[in-house]
C-alpha cells in the first residue's frame, strides 16, 4: 500500500469539520439556490402566483439576498450540486446521479460565491430485487466521488442515499436495506479518502413502505432508525440531517423527537432540515406581492436560525402534551 | 437484492449480544492465553523451563486458581485447544474452574497463516475448514467465545489491496460460522509493529483495514452487537526513531477507530503487540481519557502484557506460585483501571513491566 498522500491539510480539515459542526449546531442546514427552474414554477403555482420571469428572478433574489442576511447572523449557506438522476441499464428501473463533469469548478465558484456545504442525491428504491449490487455500489461510487470534490474546495459535502418509502415492505425490510446502502457509502467514502469529521450525512429514517399494511409506532420507527445507523455510520461522523421523505413535516418532527429518546448509543448529532417549511412559509408570506418581500424575508430568516426542538428530544406536537414522551421504548420480539 | 434471510434468531442475537457485554463490563478485558505450543515454546525459553505439556499446565493452573477476585479485572479468557481439555492437579478442568470464577472461556480458532503467492510475503490465516462442527463442539465444551487473528504488515507496497481484501473477508467468514454456533467471534486483524513507519503511516493503513473489516462484516450479515474487536493500537513501528506520547498513541488509535468501527460494536479489546506491560497500560488509560467520542467500551485482551512478570516471577518453580500469581494479579487491576481511564502510576513496577516484549514478525 502507497503511503499516503494526504488529500487535506490539517488547516482545510479544521475548516470542514468547523463548518459541519456549525450546521448541526443550528438544528439544521439552509438549503438555497434551487437551480430547476421547474421547481421554482411549482412553488409560484402554489401561491396562486403568475409564473413569469419576472416573478422567479425576485423569487431567487429574496432567497439569495436573505442568505448573506443569514450569513451575517452566522448561518450557514449551502447549494444543491447534483444534475438529477440517469437510468442505471439493466436494471430495473434503477439510477444513478450525475453531475461529476466540471463539479471542481463549480464548487471552486460556490465557495467563492459563499456557500460552505453542498448536497447530492442519489435514490434507491425497495423492490422485488432492487436494490441491486450494482445500483447500491454505483450511487456509493458516485456520492464518495462527489464528496471528495466539495472537501478539496472547501466545502462540507452532504451525503443524501435516499432509500424511497415507495412499496408495501415492511419496517424490517427497510431497515436491511438501509443498512446495507449504509455500509457501502461508508466503504466508498474510506476508499476515496473522504475526511468523514467533515461530512453530514442525509439519510432516510427506516420506514416501512407507504403501502405497507402493518402499522409502526414512533418509537419503533426510532429503535430501527438507529439500530441501522449505529450498525453502519461511524461516529467520526459529525452529524446526521434525516430528510422527511414523505412523511408530513410534523410526523418527521414526532420521530425525530423519538429518535433523540431512543435508548441505543448515538455517538451523531441528530436533526433534520426544513428545506420544505422554509420555502413554504416565506412563498406564503410573499403571496406574489414585491409589498410583502421584507415579510417574506424575515418569514424565511426567522424559520433558518431557530434551533429545532426536536433535535433535543423536547418537541411536543402540537395539540398532545407529550403522548409520546412517556410511551415504552422497548418492543418485544423485535429482533433489529 | 434478495429479501431478507435472517442469519441469526432473536434469542440468538441475545445470547451472543450479553455474551460480548459480559467480557467488557466494567472495565474488565481478556487475558490471551492462548498461545500454542510453539509460542509457549519461546515464552519458556525466555525463563529457562522446559517446553512439556506438564509446564504448560502448571503455569496456567497458577494463573487459573488466583483469587476470585480476579473475576473484576479479568471477564474472558481465550484458550489454546490443549488448555480447554486440561485439568488442574486434582483433577478440575480449567475451563470449569475459570467459569466458576464468572469468567468467560474462549478458544484460539484460527490454523496458522498461509502465504499469498504473488504479494511481498503477505499471508492469509487458515481454519474455516470444519469450522462450524469445532465451534458447536466447543459450544458444548463450555466455551462461550472464539478469536481468530489475522496478521498485516506494513512494508513496501504492503499491506497490498488483496491482503487487506483476504484477510477481512477470512475474518467474516469466520465470526457468520461462530455465530450460527453461539460463540462471541473475537475480529483481531492484527497490523503488525515490524518496520520504520511514523505513526501516521500506521493509523492510515489501521484506518484502511478497519474500513475493509467492518464492510465484509456487513456483507456477511454478522450480527455487530454480538462481537469483540481485537486491534492493535495505532503505533510508530519499532524500528522507527521519532518517540511518541501515550497521549499521541491515544489520539491517533481512537481517532482510527471512530473513523471506522460502527458504534453498535460493545467493545474494542486491544492486543499488546510487544509493548512492555507498563506501557501497554498506560497506553490503554490514555485511550481512555481521549476527549474524542468513544461510543464502545475500550479494553485489553493481553498475553505477554499481563503474564511476562508472572512468567518471571514463577521460573518453572512451584515455590513461586504466590509471587506469580501477585504478578499476575497485579498487572490485571493495572489494567482494569486503565480501561476506566483511572489507572495511576506509581512508578514501582516490576523487573519485568517495562521490558518491551517485541518479538519481530510475531507468530503464535
Amino acid at each position: 500500500m502507497p503511503y499516503p498522500y494526504p488529500a487535506l491539510t490539517p488547516e482545510q480539515k479544521k475548516e470542514l469539520s468547523d463548518i459541519a459542526h456549525r450546521i448541526v449546531a443550528l438544528g439544521k442546514g439552509i438549503l438555497a439556490a434551487d437551480e430547476s427552474t421547474g421547481s421554482i414554477a411549482k412553488r409560484l403555482q402554489s401561491i396562486g402566483t403568475e409564473n413569469t420571469e419576472e416573478n422567479r428572478r425576485f423569487y431567487r433574489q429574496l432567497l439569495l439576498t436573505a442568505d448573506d442576511l443569514i450569513k451575517s447572523k452566522g448561518g450557514v449557506v449551502g447549494i444543491k450540486v447534483d444534475k438529477g438522476v440517469v437510468p442505471l441499464a439493466g436494471t430495473n428501473g434503477e439510477t444513478t446521479t450525475q453531475g461529476l463533469d466540471g463539479l471542481s469548478e463549480r464548487c471552486a465558484q460556490y465557495k467563492k460565491d459563499g456557500a460552505d456545504f453542498a448536497k447530492w442525491r442519489c435514490v434507491l428504491k425497495i423492490g422485488e430485487h432492487t436494490p441491486s449490487a450494482l445500483a447500491i455500489m454505483e450511487n456509493a461510487n458516485v456520492l464518495a466521488s462527489y464528496a471528495s470534490i466539495c472537501q478539496q474546495n472547501g466545502i462540507v459535502p452532504i451525503a443524501e442515499p435516499e432509500i424511497l418509502p415507495d412499496g408495501d415492505h415492511d419496517l424490517k425490510r427497510c431497515q436491511y436495506v438501509t443498512e446495507k446502502v449504509l455500509a457501502a457509502v461508508y466503504k466508498a467514502l474510506s476508499d476515496h479518502h473522504v475526511y468523514l469529521e467533515g461530512t453530514l450525512l442525509k439519510p432516510n429514517m427506516v420506514t416501512p413502505g407507504h403501502a405497507c399494511t402493518q402499522k409502526y409506532s414512533n418509537e419503533e420507527i426510532a429503535m430501527a432508525t438507529v439500530t441501522a445507523l449505529s450498525r453502519t455510520v461511524p461516529p467520526a461522523v459529525t452529524g446526521v440531517t434525516f430528510l422527511s421523505g414523505g412523511q408530513s413535516e410534523e410526523e418527521a418532527s414526532i420521530n425525530l423527537n423519538a429518535i433523540n429518546k431512543c435508548p441505543l448509543l448515538k455517538p451523531w448529532v441528530l436533526t433534520f432540515s426544513y428545506g420544505r417549511a422554509l420555502q413554504a412559509s416565506a412563498l406564503k408570506a410573499w403571496g406574489g406581492k414585491k409589498e410583502n418581500l421584507k415579510a417574506a424575508q424575515e418569514e424565511y430568516i426567522k424559520r433558518a436560525l431557530t434551533k429545532s426542538l426536536a433535535c433535543q428530544g423536547k418537541y411536543t406536537p402540537s395539540g398532545q402534551s407529550g403522548a409520546a414522551a412517556s410511551e415504552s421504548l422497548f418492543i418485544s420480539n423485535h429482533a433489529y | 437484492m434478495a429479501h431478507r434471510f435472517p442469519a441469526l434468531t432473536t434469542e440468538q442475537k441475545k445470547e451472543l449480544s450479553d455474551i460480548a457485554q459480559r467480557i467488557v463490563a466494567n472495565g474488565k478485558g481478556i487475558l490471551a492465553a492462548d498461545e500454542s505450543v510453539g509460542t509457549m515454546g519461546n515464552r519458556l525459553q525466555r525463563i529457562k523451563v522446559e517446553n512439556t505439556e506438564e509446564n504448560r499446565r502448571q503455569f496456567r493452573e497458577i494463573l487459573f486458581s488466583v483469587d476470585n477476585s480476579i473475576n473484576q479485572s479479568i471477564g474472558g479468557v481465550i484458550l489454546f485447544h490443549e488448555t480447554l481439555y486440561q485439568k488442574d492437579s486434582q483433577g478440575k478442568l480449567f475451563r470449569n474452574i475459570l467459569k466458576e470464577k464468572g469468567i468467560v472461556v474462549g478458544i484460539k480458532l484460527d490454523q496458522g497463516g498461509a502465504p499469498l503467492a504473488g504479494t511481498n510475503k503477505e499471508t492469509t490465516i487458515q481454519g474455516l475448514d470444519g469450522l462450524s462442527e469445532r465451534c458447536a463442539q466447543y459450544k458444548k465444551d463450555g466455551v462461550d467465545f472464539g478469536k481468530w487473528r489475522a496478521v498485516l504488515r506494513i512494508a513496501d507496497q504492503c499491506p497490498s489491496s488483496l491482503a487487506i481484501q483476504e484477510n477481512a473477508n477470512a475474518l467474516a467468514r469466520y465470526a457468520s460460522i461462530c455465530q450460527q454456533n453461539g460463540l462471541v467471534p473475537i475480529v483481531e486483524p492484527e497490523v503488525l509493529p515490524d518496520g520504520d513507519h511514523d505513526l501516521e503511516h500506521c493509523q492510515y493503513v489501521s484506518e484502511k483495514v478497519l474500513a475493509a473489516v467492518y464492510k465484509a462484516l456487513n456483507d456477511h450479515h454478522v450480527y455487530l452487537e454480538g462481537t469483540l474487536l481485537k486491534p492493535n493500537m495505532v503505533t510508530a513501528g519499532h524500528a522507527c526513531t521519532k518517540k511518541y506520547t501515550p497521549e499521541q498513541v491515544a489520539m491517533a488509535t481512537v481517532t482510527a477507530l471512530h473513523r471506522t468501527v460502527p458504534a453498535a460494536v460493545p467493545g474494542i479489546c486491544f492486543l499488546s503487540g510487544g509493548m512492555s506491560e507498563e506501557d501497554a497500560t498506560l497506553n490503554l488509560n490514555a485511550i481512555n481519557r481521549c476527549p474524542l467520542p468513544r461510543p464502545w467500551k475500550l479494553s485489553f485482551s493481553y498475553g505477554r502484557a499481563l503474564q511476562a512478570s508472572a512468567l518471571a516471577a514463577w521460573g518453572g518453580k512451584t515455590e513461586n506460585k504466590k509471587a506469580t500469581q501477585e504478578a499476575f494479579m497485579k498487572r490485571a487491576v493495572a489494567n482494569c483501571q486503565a480501561a476506566q481511564g483511572q489507572y495511576v502510576h506509581t512508578g514501582s513496577s516490576g523487573a519485568a513491566a517495562t521490558q518491551s516484549l517485541f518479538t519481530a514478525a510475531y507468530t503464535y
